[in-house]
């Protein structure tokens, strides 16, 4: 298994009866179980707070979950960090925008797991970094300080790092936030193409209405997930009420449990 | 022709402390701490660390009465307390639920006071008041070879790992995508914080050596956006202040760390009100030229905070 799936080949995702708390006490997830099967274009969907970021940050490895195993291509997250097989695009909040640095160095720091210690660019890197910006359609703006940017720019240049770190799996959070129309159709063409080229693509999104236009499968999540599947099956009324709707988190419990007891 | 006459005691007046022995070093080992402490200080601005440089300079105090203790180099005491408190730190903080000011307020002051007693229950020739305030005038030719070799250590652990500090201290999440050793990272700061500290301890004393750390990388935060600039700025901007402050000390007779420190501070606010982009002036200006934009600007503002 672990060595069927080379790098060349797509990757999935599983994620194993998962729970996250944080230092509040809280239980931000808690025994949830998904695949991202590989090569698609996935799309996860639920309101604000129900756990999106988490449970991308817990496949990162940027959080210690409290129960529960994720492996990317059959491996452990460490190993999957250490063969630079995951890129992430972080939410805009997280990114301290004010920081002294301009997009072509972020997208260059895309780069570092391939350089030395000293991180010194090689030729290639460089062609790689200047490859990705022109993707995303950034090249012009390398110089500019990443706070200087739109927030479409934003989110592109970032895009662009993860790009130039050619992880087989891509994680985007919340990436059309605060992007006109224009761009998000751009990005997603983009993605689409990534799938074409082998890419696995995990994507959170509060726009319901472009979902069905680019997402293979769909998985829709409050603090646990609550359905997950091809997106025509997991994608209807039924299911988005009951995600957005706001069952109690007993009922929600409960059903956890009763799945847990069918298996 | 009278011009001149008058110039002449001035320069003498100038130039005269210049034949001592003593203030020409004392001027380029506050030049070198200068200069040591601002690199490190544009990391330490980005990454919000000034209240653990804080912690550590206080906690180096007991390691210091315990090294003329065992007859050891204060270096090697000062350097195992600071960094020893930030790793009872980190681990008083994964351990609790206290928020990190907490943990870092009770431990450093804890250190400190420890230092305290001992300097005054244990009998040694260690003047408290030359640990706190710093002392470059009368430093010692050992004190000033444990400055240098602290220092050297310091600026080659920088100049190595600058691409990976810069990026722990931008995105330690993508740090940790790329699958390097965070905690390692987190480790190499904190130890060439600690080392930067008993670098400065003689200059600037235990007091005043976070201002050495925090206000020549603020200074040059204000200045620009790059950071290759920012560490230019820092670093000039903390030289110039290290070098004229200890001649002036001379001259007036008064405290070196302090009339550093306060002439650091002076170039702050000139630069606080005065920045071309960053400055109260400028953005008060951009306001009013363009009350829209800042509006929007300042509802960003609110809504990054939120
Ligand atoms: N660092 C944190 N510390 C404590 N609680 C957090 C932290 N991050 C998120 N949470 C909580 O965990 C829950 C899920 O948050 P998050 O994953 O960010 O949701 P989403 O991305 O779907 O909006 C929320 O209730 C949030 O308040
Ligand atoms: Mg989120």
């Amino acid at each position: 298994m672990k060595d069927m799936q080379s790098t060349t080949s797509t990757l999935n995702i599983t994620v194993d009866d998962l729970s996250v708390t944080y230092s509040n006490a809280r239980l931000a997830l808690y025994n949830a179980n998904c695949t991202v099967e590989a090569g698609t274009i996935t799309g996860l969907v639920g309101p604000n707070g129900s756990g999106k970021s988490t449970l991308f940050k817990s496949i990162m490895g940027f959080l210690q979950p409290s129960q529960g195993q994720i492996r990317v291509g059959g491996f452990p997250v460490q190993k999957a960090q250490k063969r630079q097989l995951m890129a992430y695009v972080p939410q805009a909040d997280e990114v301290d925008w004010n920081f002294p640095i301009n997009v072509f160095d972020v997208v260059m720091m895309g780069r570092y797991g391939y350089m030395n210690l000293l991180r010194i660019p090689s030729a290639k890197d460089r062609r790689l970094v200047m490859e990705s910006l022109e993707r995303v359609n950034m090249s012009d703006f390398r110089h500019r300080q990443i706070g200087e940017l739109s927030g479409g720019q934003k989110k592109r240049a970032f895009l662009a790092r993860a790009l130039a770190q050619e992880g087989k799996v891509i994680l985007l959070d919340e990436p059309f936030t605060g992007v006109d129309v224009k761009t998000e159709k751009r990005m997603i063409d983009l993605l689409m193409q990534l799938r074409q080229e082998g890419h696995t693509i995990l994507v959170s999104t509060h726009d319901l209405a472009s979902i069905s236009t680019f997402c293979d499968r769909t998985i829709l999540l409050n603090q646990t997930i609550l359905a997950s599947g091809t997106t025509a099956e997991t994608f209807t009324e039924e299911n988005l009420a009951m995600t957005f709707g706001g069952l109690p988190v007993s009922s929600l419990r409960q059903k956890s449990r009763q799945s847990e007891a069918e298996v | 022709m009278s011009d001149l006459v008058a110039a002449i005691p001035l320069w003498d007046w100038l130039v005269e402390p210049l034949q001592y022995g003593f203030l020409r070093q004392a001027i380029w080992v506050s030049a070198f701490v200068g200069f040591v402490c601002a690199a490190l200080s544009c990391y330490i601005t980005l990454k919000g660390w000034s209240l653990m440089g804080d912690a550590v300079s206080h906690a180096v105090v007991p390691g210091v009465v315990v090294a003329y203790a065992l007859n050891i180099p204060f270096a090697v005491g000062a350097f195992l307390f600071g960094f020893g408190a930030t790793v009872a730190i980190g681990y008083v903080k994964s351990k609790t639920r206290l928020k990190e000011d907490a943990v870092i307020g009770v431990v450093f002051t804890g250190f400190f006071a420890f230092g305290i007693v001992l300097v005054t229950k244990i009998p040694s020739n260690i003047d408290l008041f030359h640990i706190l305030f710093g002392n470059v005038l009368g430093i010692s030719q050992q004190d000033i070879v444990q400055t240098l070799i602290a220092g050297v250590i310091t600026l080659t652990v920088i100049f190595l790992r600058r691409k990976d500090l810069l990026l722990f201290c931008f995105d330690p999440n993508h740090a940790k995508a790329i699958g390097l050793n965070t905690e390692f990272i987190y480790y190499t700061l904190l130890s060439v914080l600690a080392l930067t500290i008993v670098t400065a301890l003689q200059t600037a004393g235990i007091i005043l050596v976070i201002a050495m750390l925090v206000t020549p990388g603020s200074i040059a935060y204000l200045l620009t956006d790059r950071f290759d600039h920012m560490l230019g700025i820092s670093i000039a901007s903390s030289v110039f202040s290290c070098v004229l402050g200890t001649y002036l000390s001379y001259h007036f007779d008064v405290s070196t760390g302090g009339s550093i420190v306060v002439l650091l501070t002076l170039l702050f606010v000139i630069t606080m009100v005065f920045a071309p982009r960053y400055g109260i002036l400028a953005q008060r200006s951009k306001q009013r030229s363009n009350p829209i934009a800042a509006e929007a600007q300042g509802q960003e503002l609110s809504r990054d905070q939120a």
